[in-house]
């Protein structure tokens, strides 16, 4: 039994990535796909070269060019990742790969830890570049060794598709073989293959479409697919699920104890021969799959092709919802509809249940969204800024822990990575009177924020940018990044000043602050708001769960109850280590508290004091 | 072939930063070594900066992670509104083990939410389902440090779980600093004796 092992998604892929052999591996930390590279750095005896690259181009760029050398690479990202990688992925489809080449892209359908829900299968559509889809987290892993295979076989990289539930759940899973042919890099000088010139391109394109039948048909064969014909040949019912939804698909079929046909789909092209076969058996075709109808508009095709007549539902006529993750539930639904069974699922019961508990207590419960951490040097950076730029000012920031201060009322904007800067820029060259300050962090500047802040000093954007350095990549786990002077697997290298960067990128005004020295900091958001011109302030302070592993400790402060007034000046500050006992009509530091200091500058009455002992 | 025994549908819920995952591990870590197929789903990134948790755990399952709507056993509760925020998770004959130490959201420290009232909050889940309801945070500082309380709830749950008692203090033993192993199983017996022998 001890060749299973309790494994996080994010593991098994790593374990798959081990197993296939691959040589070179690259990415961007993004939710949920981060512990991919987390694990593989983390290994003590490692025979590949694993990277956190810059942003997510970058990275499948530098993955690209090893698959060129004939060695198996791996570029790993979330689904929005794909969209900064997306210019090197069009023309890689042209180009194709020498070495196996795997891109894992880890979609979040319900927005959990992300700014849209997009579907990366669209991708797989638009650049003619095969999708496998995975059902669970045992699948996943060994997907990938196959999916080397395939790669090889066309010449062609492949994307691998993962979403949150297989990222982010957990499961046994039984290891495999690891695969031991490790070829030597050689870089061979194919100007045809290499150099995308026109007429290269053309030559390519066609080349790209030409294989495309050849890669339906493998996959037809692929394991991720599976057709299961119902017993009762006077049933007529067909059901199509893809992805991680098959398996929820398939639960909601035994709760409800349905005879119907079921494929399941796990490839793009989609496997055309066993749809053929459902539509042959079924007079309704019920399709679910998570987020766009990418698997029944091709359906739809099929149909129109052989001439079938079948009903294709699924979003066509609203029974599987186009936003959002599914579940059993959603499932048991959809198909309870689309065919009409009697059977009640035991969703509809449950729902009734549900309002008898919210009528008979009267309880309110408060929400608790996630938070920046108590000691957090963010807090009080956008404290300090809020206090000199005042209610006043537009307040454009980005993506990482900091968008949680959207709280503090000094993120007013999110769009994608790096985009802080360059909104900025617009608002200003629009012709918006007030000022304006952005944040960004460290990693999101390093990511795509210094194009923005060329951009903004080059066309003399009167912006102040204030980039909250906590010296680590801290959203996603705490991945190194270009500032911290080592790399992914932890080797000392270059530490990258962003004061020089942004020095090197033509900013005049670029002032380095102590986050936590608040009077420090207001006086430098005050230059800087009166700067004409481009300003950069940098606030530096180490990320306090960084700080704390490294063994960092600070004294931590008390409230003195006599000077306190209960003016809750300090409560407002918002860290959760502050509290109001309601009964005294006073402020309270708790255990919580990690010692930044920061309150005490806050307390008017002085009454905020550390703990010498 | 899994047999009913063997299955079972634990729903773990929290706050970033209590150890939901490291209960769900350990829990997970047993069935494995007992041969019982497991799936699990949690909740990682953004949400564990404090934010409200959940892990579904379905042991004896080989289909998906998410368990549905009223469809599990045990709910293990590592925070009292917590309890009360999943409780449509639970099924009619499910129970809930809940510590019932708060842990105050940000929304009410420094917003204008009220925290309701504990007892209330137990009262409300004794109306609809079996509860068992203790303060797992005394119990974890009993134990001999505050980090345990994660540890303490597992002892809890273990009474209603299809693997023994013995394997999943070995897999403690392995998944905690060397350090703290003595106080982690102390933590786990405390927890264990909250619940009355009859459910083993």
């Amino acid at each position: 039994m001890s060749t299973r092992e309790y494994m996080l998604g994010n593991v098994a892929i790593a374990r798959g990535i081990v197993e296939g052999g691959a040589q070179v591996i690259s990415g961007y930390p993004g939710t949920p796909s981060s512990e991919i590279i987390d694990t593989l750095s983390r290994m003590d005896d490692r025979n590949f070269y694993v990277e956190w690259s810059v942003n997510e181009k970058v990275a499948m760029e530098v993955a690209a060019g090893a698959a060129w050398t004939g060695v198996r690479s791996v570029v790993v990202m979330k689904h929005v990742g794909l969209n900064v990688a997306a210019d090197p992925l069009m023309t890689l489809a042209y180009t194709g790969v020498k070495g196996g080449m795997i891109i894992i892209v880890a979609d979040d359908p319900s927005c959990h830890s992300s700014q849209n829900e997009q579907d990366s299968r669209k991708y797989a559509d638009f650049s003619l570049v095969p999708c496998l889809d995975p059902s669970t987290i045992q699948e996943a892993k060994d997907i990938i060794p196959y999916a080397f295979e395939l790669s090889e076989k066309f010449g062609i990289p492949i994307i691998f598709r993962t979403t949150t539930r297989i990222s982010h759940g957990k499961s046994d899973v039984k290891q495999g073989e690891v695969f031991e042919n490790r070829p030597i890099a050689h870089f061979e000088k194919l100007v045809d293959r290499w150099v995308m010139l026109p007429k290269n391109a053309r030559v390519r394109h066609l080349h790209l479409l030409d294989i495309q039948d050849s890669i339906a048909s493998e996959l037809e064969k692929s394991p991720l697919n599976e057709l299961t014909i119902n017993n009762d040949p006077q049933s007529k019912m067909g059901i199509i699920a893809s992805g991680i939804a098959s398996v929820y698909a398939k639960e909601a079929i035994l709760n409800i104890e349905l005879d119907a046909s079921f494929l399941k789909i796990g490839t793009y092209p989609v496997p055309k021969g066993l749809i053929k076969k459902i539509l042959e058996h079924a007079e309704t075709v019920l399709v679910i799959e998570e987020l766009e109808p990418v698997v029944e508009d091709r359906v739809k095709i099929i149909a129109n092709e052989i001439g079938s007549g079948a009903r294709i539902i699924g979003k066509t006529g609203d029974f599987v919802p186009g936003v959002g993750e599914l579940n059993v539930e959603l499932c048991e639904y959809a198909i309870a509809n689309a065919f009409g069974v009697t059977k009640k699922s035991n969703i509809a019961d449950s729902m009734v249940d549900v309002a008898d508990l919210v009528n008979i207590t009267d309880i309110e419960l408060p929400l608790r969204p996630p938070a920046m951490c108590p000691g957090c040097s963010h807090r009080a950076v956008y404290y300090a800024m809020k206090k000199v730029f005042g209610n006043d000012a537009v307040y454009p920031s980005d993506i990482g822990c900091y968008t949680l201060g959207v709280q503090s009322g000094t993120v007013e904007t999110t769009l994608c990575m790096g985009s802080s800067i360059t909104l900025a820029s617009g608002i200003y060259h629009a012709g918006e009177p007030r000022p304006i300050c952005c944040s960004i962090g460290d990693s999101t500047f390093f990511h795509t924020g210094m194009n923005g802040l060329m951009n903004a000093v080059y066309n003399k954007a009167n912006i102040t940018v204030t980039i909250l350095d906590n010296r680590i990549t801290a959203m996603t786990g705490h991945q190194p990044n270009p500032g911290m002077g080592k790399t992914a697997t932890g080797d000392v290298t270059v530490d990258i000043s962003i004061k020089k960067l942004c020095l090197g990128l033509g900013a005049k005004f670029v002032e380095v602050v102590d986050a936590y020295d608040y009077k420090a900091t207001e006086e430098v958001f005050k230059r800087a708001k009166e700067y004409a011109g481009t300003s950069v302030v940098i606030a530096e302070q180490a990320c306090v769960i960084d700080a704390r592993r490294a063994g960092i400790r600070l004294k931590p402060y008390i409230i003195d109850v006599e000077k306190c007034t209960g003016c809750k000046q300090c409560v407002k500050f918002g860290c959760p280590a502050i509290e109001f006992d309601a009964k005294s009509k006073h402020a309270k530091i708790t255990a919580l508290c990690t010692g930044c200091g920061v309150c005490v500058h806050i307390c008017k009455f002085g009454a905020i004091s550390v703990v010498e002992q | 072939m899994i047999t009913d025994k063997e299955k079972l549908e634990l729903v773990i819920s929290g706050v970033g930063g209590q150890g939901a995952i490291l209960a769900s591990d350990i829990i997970g870590k047993a069935a494995v070594l007992k041969g019982i197929p497991i799936r699990a789903a949690e909740t990682h990134g953004m949400a564990q900066r404090g934010g409200s948790v959940v892990n579904h755990i379905r042991l004896g399952c080989e289909l998906g992670s998410m368990i549905p709507l009223h469809g599990a056993d045990v709910l293990l509760a590592l925070e009292p509104a917590e309890a009360l925020r999943y409780i449509d998770l639970l099924s009619g004959n499910g129970v809930v083990i809940v510590n019932t130490e708060p842990v105050l959201p940000v929304t009410v420290t420094s917003g204008g939410n009220d925290y309701p009232d504990v007892s209330k909050i137990v009262e409300v889940l004794k109306s609809t389902h079996k509860v068992i309801a203790f303060n797992a945070s005394e119990l974890a500082i009993k134990a001999g440090h505050p980090q345990t309380m994660n540890v303490v709830m597992v002892g809890a749950a273990s009474k209603y779980l299809p693997v023994g008692k013995d394997l999943l203090i070995d897999c403690i033993k392995e998944m905690v600093p060397p350090k703290t192993v003595d106080i982690n199983v102390r933590a786990f017996e405390l927890g264990r004796e909250q619940v009355p022998s009859h459910n083993q």
